[in-house]
C-alpha cells in the first residue's frame, strides 16, 4: 500500500510541482523543436521517457555497485554523461531498425536526447535525493510523463497558433517562447501542493 | 594514493569500455538495410526540396526512383546527364528530358490593360479570381497580386505595373507558379530560343481591343508569316508549337500589337 502511495505522490510530484521543463525549465530543445506537431511531439515525449527510466535504473546500479563502493562518488556526472549517450545511441538503433517511421519523424531530434539535461537532470536528482530503486524508477517515469504532457500540450497549442493570425513580427519562434512562458506561469500554481 | 587515482581511473575505464562494446554488437544486431542506390541518387539530385515532383523533397524522390520506380523526368530540374546518371544506377533507360522554364502570357500592365473594380485587401490571386474573376477587365489576364511571387523559392517572379515578369535566369523550372496561378497564365515552356505569346485571351477581336492595348486580336498574321508553321491561331489566340518553333522573330515583328516576344 505504501508503494501505491509513494507512486501516485511521486506523480504529482514529476508531473506537476516539479515540471521538467515548464517548472525546472531542463530539455528546452526537444521542447521548442519537436513540438511543431502533436503526433511527433508524443513519440518523442515517448522516446524521452523510455530514454529517462532505463537511463534512471542504470545510473541507480551504477551509482549503488560501482561509484559507492569504490568510494568515486564525484564521477558522477561524467559517468553518467557516458551511460546516457551509450544508452541513446542504443535505443537510437533500435528504433530505427523496429519503427522507421518513428526514427523519420524524430530525425535529427533523437540525438539530442543525448545531451538532453532533462535525462541528466533525472539521474542526478534521484541520486542526490538518495531515492531507492522504486522511487527512482517511478520518480524518473513520472517526471518523463511530465515532459510528454509540457510538449503535448505546446505542440497543441502551436498547431493552432500555425492557423491563427499572428502579427508579423511575433510568427513562429517569439510566439512560441511567449506561449511557452505562459504554460510555464500556469503551472508555478502547482507549487503550493506538496506531500 | 595509488586508489585514488586507480580507481576512478577503471571504473570510468569500465564503464566506457562495456558501453563501446554493447554499442558494437548493438550495430551489428540492429543493422537497418538500407538500399545504397537511394543515397547516390540522393546526392545527383539538385537537393533543391522544391516538391515540384510530387514528392516530399530530393531524398523522398530518390527512394520513390528506387522502390516505385518513379520517373525520373517527373523531376523539373533534371538535365540529361543527370538522368543518364540516375538510369546507369537503376540500370534503365533514362528517357528524353527537356529541361523547361516558367513563361507569362500576359503583358497586361496597368498602363495598358484597364480595370472593371478596385478590390481592397486581398493579396492573394486565388481569391481575387474568385471575386467576379478579379479587378481586370480583361478576364484571362494576370492580376499581378503575386501568388506565383510567393510560391517561387527563387525570387525568380517580380511584379512590374501589376503584371508578374518572370527571370529566365533565375527560373530553376519547378512548375509550382504553372500549378498555382487561378488563370493558368504561366506555362512551362522548353528552354530555348522560342517565341512566347503575351497574352491569353479568348475574346474576339473588338472585345480585347477595348481592354487591352496589349492584347491579342486573333489577327491571324502571325499565322501566315511563319515559316515554320509554328503558330496557330485558336479561339482567337496565338498559340506556339514549341517543337516548331525556332525563335526566328518573324512573328514578333509581324506582331501589330507586339503581343509577341522573342525569349533567348
Amino acid at each position: 500500500m505504501s508503494y501505491l502511495k509513494e507512486f501516485f505522490s511521486l506523480a504529482v510530484l514529476g508531473v506537476l510541482i516539479e515540471n521538467f521543463v515548464l517548472v525546472k525549465f531542463y530539455g528546452i530543445c526537444p521542447f521548442l523543436g519537436v513540438s511543431k506537431k502533436t503526433d511527433t511531439a508524443l513519440g518523442m515525449g515517448m522516446a524521452v521517457t523510455f530514454v529517462m527510466v532505463l537511463a534512471s535504473l542504470l545510473t541507480w546500479l551504477v551509482q549503488r555497485y560501482i561509484l559507492i563502493p569504490l568510494n568515486v562518488e564525484y564521477l558522477q556526472t561524467i559517468s553518467f554523461i557516458l551511460l546516457i549517450a551509450a544508452l541513446v545511441q542504443f535505443v537510437e538503433m533500435v528504433v530505427a531498425k523496429l519503427v522507421p517511421s518513428l526514427y523519420s519523424a524524430l530525425g535529427i531530434y533523437l540525438p539530442l536526447i543525448t545531451t538532453n539535461c532533462a535525462v541528466l537532470g533525472v539521474t542526478l536528482i534521484n541520486v542526490q535525493r538518495e531515492y531507492t530503486l522504486f522511487q527512482t524508477l517511478s520518480f524518473s517515469f513520472w517526471s518523463a510523463m511530465g515532459f510528454t504532457l509540457a510538449i503535448f500540450l505546446f505542440a497543441g497549442v502551436r498547431e493552432r497558433l500555425e492557423t491563427s493570425n499572428i502579427p508579423k513580427y511575433l510568427k513562429g519562434f517569439p510566439i512560441a517562447l511567449i506561449t511557452a512562458g505562459l504554460i510555464a506561469m500556469a503551472f508555478l500554481g502547482f507549487q503550493g501542493l506538496s506531500f | 594514493m595509488l586508489e585514488q587515482i586507480l580507481y576512478p581511473a577503471l571504473s570510468i575505464g569500465a564503464i566506457g569500455l562495456f558501453f563501446g562494446a554493447v554499442l558494437a554488437f548493438a550495430s551489428i544486431i540492429f543493422k537497418v538495410e538500407k538500399d545504397e542506390r537511394i543515397d547516390k541518387i540522393a546526392e545527383i539530385l539538385p537537393g533543391a526540396n522544391c516538391g515540384g515532383c510530387g514528392f516530399a523533397g530530393c531524398s523522398a524522390f530518390a527512394q520513390a526512383i528506387v522502390e516505385d520506380g518513379a520517373p525520373v523526368t517527373s523531376c523539373n530540374l533534371m538535365t540529361a546527364e543527370k538522368a543518364q546518371q540516375i538510369a546507369d544506377i537503376m540500370g534503365v533507360e533514362a528517357g528524353e528530358v527537356v529541361k523547361k522554364f516558367a513563361a507569362i502570357h500576359c503583358n497586361g500592365s496597368c498602363d495598358k490593360c484597364s480595370e472593371k473594380c478596385e478590390i481592397f485587401g486581398i493579396d492573394d490571386c486565388i481569391t481575387a479570381a474568385s471575386l467576379g474573376t478579379g479587378p481586370k477587365s480583361c478576364e484571362y489576364g494576370c492580376m499581378g497580386l503575386g501568388s506565383c511571387v510567393k510560391v517561387c523559392s527563387e525570387d525568380a517572379i517580380t511584379i512590374e505595373n501589376s503584371v508578374a515578369v518572370i527571370d529566365k535566369e533565375k527560373c530553376i523550372g519547378c512548375g509550382k507558379c504553372a500549378n498555382i496561378c487561378p488563370k493558368n497564365l504561366i506555362e512551362m515552356v522548353p528552354q530555348k530560343r522560342t517565341a512566347i505569346v503575351k497574352c491569353a485571351s479568348k475574346d474576339k477581336g473588338v472585345v480585347v481591343k477595348a481592354y487591352c492595348d496589349a492584347g491579342c486580336i486573333g489577327c491571324k498574321i502571325c499565322e501566315k508569316k511563319c515559316p515554320k508553321e509554328g503558330i496557330k491561331v485558336i479561339d482567337n489566340l496565338a498559340v506556339i508549337d514549341y517543337e516548331k518553333c525556332v525563335g526566328c522573330g518573324i512573328c514578333a515583328k509581324e506582331c501589330p500589337k507586339n503581343v509577341i516576344e522573342i525569349i533567348k
